[in-house]
């Protein structure tokens, strides 16, 4: 039988990519693929670990560029960033049958990786609407918009953009704790950050060591607007927290104020 | 700023407010080319959700609770014994700033009572928006309340900072409008809404000329009607929202179940249930007219006065006409295919992109993630296997009621047990 091998990837994408150049140059039976955090235990499986190859990578989306409508193009970027175990395995063989066939496939949700991609991919795609939705930003004592979060999801170059052209006359601070680096934009331009936070600083409330003294003012009118603007006659529990699932109230002014 | 006078003044008119359902952030064209504040070109963001489950898109108050009017239905009405407040101009400017530059909000909706008379309101509900966009640079989200009976030159001017302008017409009938707010015509709901709908008519044709004509109300107007109120069928509900969408080109019309405010012999009691499942089957109605491409006479008539509260209006259309069904998942166009119970938008895309590659079978549509529990009886597919045993509709529908679960089931059960 066949040797299969499992490849790993420094995990960027066009590491990823370059996994998949890999597997045609080589004719290779691949097992899987992992980012570095892994520990390669697969039996019987040979593992290798392959060089990030940016013009490797070109050739591979380009190829795929040219049979992929823009919607399967952005599923596939969207569930590389889910970072979920196993996703590399779909993408690849997504990838393949779409190179494979002559005609454009990325759309067949009847392929069961064209579905997986596209699921998973939903899930990136609400995650990311959810940061625009619920990051909160504090003024702080040196008048730069901060928050900081930790989504399920590496969308912080998804959501990029967004914040980018509604608060273009305002320094902010968009900081991800749990993989530790940031957005950051000074008026100009957006900047990927690394920082040495202080756990103190939170991501709720307005502690005046960080944040300036207005920002605890308007964090309490904004819960009583919250308060006032509920219908307490139409109490509809189970639907509030559907839109507003539990682990999302940390990020939320309305939530999370020590007294009312 | 003094936060605690804002505070209480947004406690009084926030909570005023909040019986206008639309909260819609979406549709407007606003970009932020000036690298002021905001931008609202792109899909609304509900930021919230209040405990009653419902969206928190913008900050929604009235500029003031003091209103010459005395309509029945209404909390601010001009009889009611309630505390009363006026936000100053400025005030409401910054409170919007603040909010927005915090990431809570998408933009502002203020409507206010009626103070003085309709043109006098109007008047500093567009001083509110133009100080936005003017001194602010504010490219967010505006939503303002057309006030019944402004003037048209006010009206076109509110449109030119506005994004949104709506005037609800609450009550669906003449009659029930005559009953419960006497002191309002007919006309003066009609005169702001058709002022801006031929505003928007002709900034249509101007910009295709001149590109730099400046936008009025790019996110269109929308209205509002109360449900349960005044007696009305549903037919009453969803003719007249039909009569809005077509003759005055509305974004949306929005269905409000009426919440007692107070105790008023024309009116139901205080402590009545406000009518939450009615509301959503108008809604789903709603949807069906507007991305379903059914038509109004058929889902409500001469003899479906009222849609069926037990189930969703197209199982109940479908039901009515067994005729059609079932039909081939792999042949059907796509008309049809909209009308397939359980068979939502999404999946009829997913359908007629996968249905290209392969015939597809139970396993398929069950993984594009059809309702099957509903859509199985209306549909055959490449399988041998089909629950289309032409039973009668009454039994299919308990059939149905039997393998699914809804929120409201609890309700509808203990009103027909009085039976």
């Amino acid at each position: 039988m066949e040797q299969q091998v499992v490849l790993s990837y420094d995990g960027s994408l066009e590491g990823f990519l370059s996994c998949v150049f890999a597997t045609y140059e080589e004719k290779l039976k691949v097992a899987d693929i992992f980012p570095p955090e892994k520990d390669l235990q697969e039996l019987f499986s040979e593992s290798r670990e392959i060089i990030t190859d940016p013009e490797k990578a070109k050739r591979v989306w380009s190829s795929l560029r040219k049979k992929t409508s823009s919607a399967g193009l952005r599923d596939i970027k969207y569930a590389f960033l889910s970072e979920t175990n196993g996703i590399e395995r779909q993408l690849l063989a997504m990838i393949r049958y779409i190179i494979a066939e002559d005609a454009a496939v990325d759309r067949d949700f009847s392929h069961p990786a064209v579905l997986k991609v596209a699921q998973v991919a939903k899930k990136v795609g609400r995650e990311k609407h959810r940061m625009e939705a619920f990051i909160r930003f504090r003024l702080t004592r040196d008048a730069v918009y901060f928050a900081a979060i930790e989504p399920d999801f590496n969308v912080l170059p998804l959501i990029k953009t967004h914040f980018k052209s509604r608060y273009a006359d305002q320094k902010w601070i968009i900081y991800d704790l749990r993989r530790n680096y940031g957005l950051a934009y000074d008026l100009k331009e957006v900047t990927f950050i690394t920082l040495d936070l202080d756990p103190a600083i939170g991501i709720s409330g307005a502690p005046e060591a960080f944040f300036h003294t207005s920002e605890i003012s308007f964090q309490k009118l904004w819960n009583q607007y919250f308060t006032s603007t509920n219908i307490k006659s139409r109490a509809n529990e189970k639907l509030h927290v559907q839109h507003l699932p539990k682990r999302y109230w940390k990020y939320l002014t309305e939530k999370n104020l020590p007294e009312k | 700023m003094d936060y605690e006078r804002i505070k209480e003044k947004l406690s009084i008119l926030a909570d005023a407010a909040k019986y206008d359902v639309s909260c819609s952030s979406s549709g407007s064209k606003r970009k932020n080319t000036t690298k002021g504040l905001g931008d609202s070109s792109g899909m609304g963001i509900c930021h919230s959700y209040t405990e009653d489950g419902r969206c928190v898109s913008l900050l929604k108050i009235l500029l003031t609770n003091h209103c010459i009017f005395d309509c029945a239905y209404c909390v601010t009405r001009k009889s009611n014994d309630i505390k009363r407040a006026a936000f100053k101009v400025q005030e409401v400017v910054d409170l919007t700033i603040n909010f927005y530059r915090r990431n809570y909000i998408e933009g502002l909706f203020l409507s206010s009572g009626i103070f003085k008379d309709a043109d006098y309101t109007m008047e500093r509900l567009i001083q509110v928006a133009k100080k936005l966009r003017l001194e602010e640079n504010f490219n967010g989200y505006i939503h303002l309340k057309s006030i019944p009976g402004a003037s048209d030159e006010l009206m076109r001017e509110a449109g030119l900072y506005a994004d949104r302008l709506s005037v609800n017409i609450e009550i669906p009938t003449k009659s029930g409008l005559k009953l419960l707010a006497p002191d309002k015509k007919h006309e003066d709901f009609i005169k702001p809404m058709e002022k801006v709908k031929n505003e928007i008519i002709q900034y249509k044709q101007e910009s295709k000329l001149i590109r730099s004509t400046p936008k009025y109300a790019p996110a269109g107007q929308s209205t509002q009607m109360i449900v349960g109120a005044s007696g009305e069928s549903d037919r009453d509900i969803m003719y007249s929202a039909t009569f809005f969408y077509k003759k005055y080109n509305m974004k949306r019309v929005y269905y409000s179940g009426y919440v007692p405010v107070t105790n008023d012999s024309r009116l139901p009691a205080m402590g009545s249930q406000v009518p939450l499942l009615r509301e959503n089957r108008l809604y789903q109605t709603d949807w069906l007219l507007r991305f379903y491409e059914f038509d109004v006479r058929e889902l409500l008539n001469e003899d479906n006065l009222n849609l069926d509260l037990e189930v969703d209006p197209k199982l109940s259309w479908a039901l009515r006409n067994r005729h059609l069904f079932p039909v081939d998942i792999n042949r059907v166009e796509k008309r049809l295919l909209l009308r397939v119970p359980g068979i939502g938008l999404k999946s009829v895309n997913k359908i007629l992109h996968a249905r290209k590659f392969r015939k597809l079978n139970w396993e398929h549509l069950k993984n594009i993630g059809i309702a099957m529990n509903r859509a199985k009886y209306f549909i055959t597919c490449d399988s041998r296997d089909f629950e289309v045993k032409e039973p009668s509709s009454e039994y299919l529908k308990n059939v149905i009621l039997g393998t699914s679960s809804g929120k409201f089931r609890k309700d509808i059960s203990s009103q027909l047990s009085l039976f």
